[in-house]
């Protein structure tokens, strides 16, 4: 089975990745962006979809810095 | 699948001559996999077909030479039994459609060269032309292109030490990225690429095989630049410096194992150059079969996989009982090996799939029977090139002009550049960009290594033969400087569209300079790479032919430095026989005046015997200091020297009102030294002793007549320039 | 005294690390490949700088499964000495060997420079050679280098002198928390730190600062 894994900084860490797009976007002419944050997507097919937390807790993610959003089928 | 036709193999490159000729070399028309790898062997990429003749006047032999023009890289004996592998490749195309993966697989290819002659990578040095940075595409392409290059040689540990920069407006639609690699090995480590031994078997190992880079660099290169560059994007090929690691490391072990026959790089071209020259070489013929090829993706085409331009990956030949061997290794190191063909007696390149031939051709047919074509070099009547546009005004005085050329792109300082590079993995830098007009790195036996590489491509335009002879005194003057001797020469020819005349003038004059000054400076070109077809929409680029050139020097303890540093210690003009000339000068740049039809020439005779003066004054731990008089002119040098150094210098024999010709006219062959007096005096070269180094602040001006000075805090403010750009 | 310098596909300053070690007084080094186990021998494991893995899906976070990770794992839980130099810093964060993570310099770019690194705790394992307040001078060269730990984990750190080295003169190069530029665990026996240490042993090269470092290591075990 298809999934998706989406990972992102988690609230309150600074990400300056985030902060660079959400300055650029003005200069491109793109008004009204906030709360810019730039992360990751792992996509992945799995046999057994109950594994996935685990696989994000110990590799995927690091649960300190980082949240991870789960999205199972298509 | 249908039958390629000549309109098929114009749109690859070929011309309908030159597809007549295929034809009549293999006595049919080619299939498709046979026309794409004639279309890669026969591109000016290739096959050199415009250049060939030009390159072959260059002076390519020396005490020094190891292994001269022909293999991956040339290679020099720097001492005892130590060899020093280097060449320079320009990845232009592939930067300007996607800077980052362009320059970071530039890095990658040029890595290659080194270790698939035995040697291992031990630094990157690189050449940069863009337009100016007033130009927001312009300072992104450089931005990504400096984030690739430190991307690929931070990941890989390899310390890149130095380079160039420039910015000019004929870059602006045709950036040029040349990286330059060193590397070590002793001469009996070794190899070679030609493919010997029949019944022995072909080794591909590295990554899998996609469809990146198809319709990439070599046929990119070979053609000019359109505006739908964008469509290009897809054929883009990407680095990846975490496979070439493992690949590099590999590549020795196979070798210190005493595995392989011969190794050769995947590059442009991929499978179709690599295994056809080897194949050249040894004189004898290969069958490839693409069944055992690791692929990216499924259904690869024979032709795809033959042109696929994929990154990371090697060929080797080794004795059939070595193969589990070799492959052992290459699973050591986590990357593909598989044995996809046999050396064979007929000299043909025979290409397998499922059980069959998919296609086959003469050797010869592929790496010489290309048709070399003539240029017809003629001067422009007219300049080739608008005045650059105008920043300083002629009204402004001494002071702000200095300020003003220290804070101009070309001048600035680098390091907002440089500090995205590690310059320090391998322990072996003994000076990093800033200290020293040359990178030097220190050798197992206390000697050292030094290199630079260097060319003002303005300076080229305006004057083709001497811009040409002044890189290469440029290179040979920052050896100078930290007291090293030239040993080889790699040189890069970035140039516009070869057929036409004025284009093909300034390729025939440039590399009459390049002969020239490298036969006076006994700096022989061991290799190096031809990038032509460089246009943007408004013309050619400047003529850029980059020269790197490697030196050594006998000990590491006494390499020279570029700042000031003892209070008191006197400094000297030495070198210049002639007055410099503001004309083609960077300040002339500034006011936005006309490239000059020519530029003053050189006694080469001369300009060697100041830089053997030089280097012994440094080697010897005479002098403090030594830096080269470059584009800025004297003052910029000094000022140089001063920023360098963290102090001041009182120039009480310059006079503050003698117009500018002095300050910041340009001519090389001229240096700012640093010492005591006596030691200074006493050198056997034209020479003005006309100040002092102490303080915090730069002053000119001769007794009784005017003065100007300037902080060292202004100066530094003015160096840093670039910074902003770099946030 | 032998140290044992961990190599990760991906490495890339074992080797410097490997020189820096033998440039102790007595002391020799030797490499240790991530895909064995056994540490027999070894009386102190250095992690060198590098891309273990392309630092892919995130710096350090494949290199902890490898099998000599699980020996430096019991190693250090033995009580055994532990550097992790940049790379092996992240490697060792990532193996929760040390509290915190490591995250992207606040500049976005790598960074390769010259800073002062102030030894704040002179007790530790690492810098028992060192003076306490001493500034030292050492090269940093990351993109990954700006440590964080939590506010309650950063004050129980300071409180337990986990705060070895700190980036001195306002020259913090990523915008680390604290200005942290190396940390210990709770027992004292694992370090990591972003400067290199190993390149800075060697006058002709740069500085000789780091030395003290290894040294310090030598001395630990004494």
């Amino acid at each position: 089975m298809k999934a998706r894994v989406l990972i992102r900084p988690k609230a309150g860490i600074l990400d300056p990745q985030g902060i660079a797009v959400e300055r650029a976007l003005p200069a491109l002419g793109f008004s009204g962006v906030s709360e810019v944050h730039v992360g990751r997507l792992v996509e992945l097919e799995v046999e057994d979809e109950t594994q996935l937390e685990d696989m994000c807790r110990k590799l995927l993610a690091n649960p300190l810095i980082e949240d991870y959003e789960i999205l199972v089928g298509s | 699948m249908s039958e390629p036709t000549v309109e098929d193999a114009i749109a690859l490159g070929l011309t309908a001559d030159e597809y007549a000729l295929v034809c009549e070399k293999l006595g049919r028309a080619p299939v498709q996999v046979e026309l794409a790898m004639f279309s890669l062997m026969w591109s000016e990429h290739c096959s050199y077909k415009h250049s060939k003749k030009l390159l072959g006047t260059l002076p390519t032999e020396g005490e020094a030479v190891f292994m001269g023009p022909g293999e991956n890289a040339g290679a020099v004996r720097v001492s005892g039994d130590l060899v020093c592998a280097f060449k320079v490749e320009s990845h232009n195309h592939p930067s300007a459609v996607e800077p980052f993966q362009g320059a970071a697989t530039g890095v990658g290819g040029i890595l290659r060269d080194i270790f698939a002659l035995g040697a291992r990578p031990v630094a990157v040095l690189d050449a940069l032309r863009f337009g100016e940075p007033t130009s927001e595409r312009s300072r992104y392409l450089l931005d990504r292109a400096v984030a690739g290059i430190g991307h690929y040689g931070n990941s890989i540990g390899v310390p890149t030490i130095g380079g160039d920069v420039y910015f000019e407006g004929p870059y602006e639609t045709n950036c040029l990225v040349n990286a330059m690699a060193l590397g070590l090995a002793r001469e009996e480590e070794m190899i070679k690429s030609a493919a010997v031994g029949l019944g022995n078997r072909l080794v591909l190992f590295g990554a899998s095989t996609g469809r990146d880079g198809i319709g990439g660099a070599s046929v990119l290169a070979s053609a000019e630049f359109g505006e739908d560059d964008a469509d290009k994007r897809p054929s883009v090929q990407v680095g990846d410096p975490f496979e070439e690691k493992k690949l590099l490391e590999c590549s020795l072990e196979l070798l210190a194992r005493g595995l392989l026959v011969s190794l050769q790089d995947c590059g442009a071209a991929g499978l179709t150059s690599a295994a056809s020259e080897m194949a050249s070489k040894g004189e004898v013929g290969l069958e490839i079969d693409l069944d055992v090829v690791p692929l990216r993706e499924q259904g690869m085409e024979p032709f795809e996989i033959m042109v696929s331009e994929s990154q990371e990956r090697m060929l080797c030949v080794c004795e059939p009982s070595r193969v589990g061997e070799v492959v052992a290794v290459c699973q050591k190191w986590e990357v593909h090996g598989t044995a996809i063909g046999t050396v064979i007696e007929e000299r043909v390149m025979r290409i397998l799939q499922h059980g069959s031939v998919a296609g086959e051709m003469p050797v010869e047919a592929l790496v010489d029977d290309c048709p070399m074509y003539p240029i017809f070099p003629e001067k422009p009547a007219a300049p080739l090139y608008p005045a650059p546009e105008g920043t300083l005004s002629v009204e402004a005085d001494l002071h702000a002009t200095l300020i003003a050329l220290l804070a101009s792109p070309n001048l600035a300082s680098r390091l907002p550049l440089f500090q995205q590079y590690d310059w320090i993995v391998q322990s072996r830098t003994v000076r990093r960009p800033g200290d020293a007009d040359a990178a030097v790195l220190a050798l197992p036996d206390g000697s050292a290594l030094a290199a630079s590489i260097d060319c003002n491509g303005r300076r080229v335009a305006c004057d083709p033969y001497v811009g040409a002879v002044e890189a290469a005194l440029e290179c040979a003057a920052n050896l100078a400087c930290v007291g090293a001797k030239p040993l080889g020469t790699t040189n890069n020819l970035n140039f516009g569209n070869p057929e036409r005349p004025e284009v093909a003038w300034q390729l025939t004059e440039a590399v009459r300079g390049l002969g020239d000054a490298c036969r006076a400076l006994e700096a022989p070109i061991v290799g190096g790479n031809v990038s032509l077809y460089n246009q943007g929409v408004d013309g050619p680029i400047y003529p850029t032919p980059v020269v790197g050139m490697v030196g050594a020097l006998p000990s590491a303890e006494a390499a020279g430095r570029m700042g000031f540093a003892h209070e008191g210690d006197a400094i000297a003009l030495v070198g210049w026989n002639k007055t410099p000339s503001l004309e083609g000068s960077e300040l002339a740049k500034l006011r936005g005046e006309p490239l000059p039809d020519g530029l003053p020439g050189y006694d080469l005779d001369h300009e060697v015997r100041v830089l053997d003066v030089v280097r012994e004054a440094v080697r010897s731990g005479a002098v403090t200091s030594a830096h080269d008089i470059a584009e800025g002119g004297l003052l910029v040098a000094i000022a140089e020297c001063c920023l360098a150094g963290e102090i001041g210098a009182d120039m009480d024999a310059i006079s503050a009102d003698l117009g500018f010709v002095l300050h910041f006219g340009e001519r090389r062959g001229g240096f700012v030294l640093s010492g005591p007096r006596d030691v200074l005096a006493a050198l056997d070269v034209p020479l003005d002793l006309f100040g002092t180094v102490g303080g915090d602040v730069l002053r000119v001006g001769d007794p009784g007549g005017p003065e100007v000075s300037w902080t060292l805090t202004e100066l530094r403010g003015a160096h840093a320039a670039l910074a902003p750009l770099f946030p | 005294m032998n140290f044992g310098v961990v190599q990760f596909p991906g490495t890339c300053d074992e080797r410097d690390a490997v020189l820096a070690c033998e440039r102790v007084e007595g002391a020799s080094a030797q490499l240790l490949w991530h895909g064995e186990t056994s540490l027999d021998g070894i009386d102190a494991v250095v992690i060198p700088g590098g891309f273990s893995y392309g630092d892919y899906l995130r710096v350090g976070a494949i290199a902890r499964f490898s099998p000599m990770m699980e020996s430096v794992a019991r190693f250090a839980s033995d009580g055994g000495v532990v550097l992790g130099i940049c790379n092996g810093f992240q490697v060792l964060c990532e193996a929760g060997l040390l509290p915190g993570a490591l995250l992207p310099n606040v500049g976005l770019r790598f960074v390769c420079r010259q800073v002062g690194v102030e030894v704040v705790n002179a007790e530790t394992s690492f810098t028992r050679a060192c003076e306490p307040g001493q500034v030292l001078s050492i090269p940093v060269k990351h993109t990954t280098g700006r440590y964080y730990a939590p506010g309650v984990e950063l004050e129980r750190m300071e409180a337990h002198g986990q705060i070895v080295l700190r980036y001195a003169h306002d020259g913090n190069p990523n915008g680390s928390s604290n200005d942290i530029a190396g940390v210990s665990n709770e027992a004292g026996n694992v370090m990591g730190l972003m400067p290199h240490p190993e390149h800075a042993v060697d006058p002709l090269t740069g500085s000789v600062d780091g030395l003290t470092l290894f040294t310090s290591m030598a001395v630990a075990r004494v």
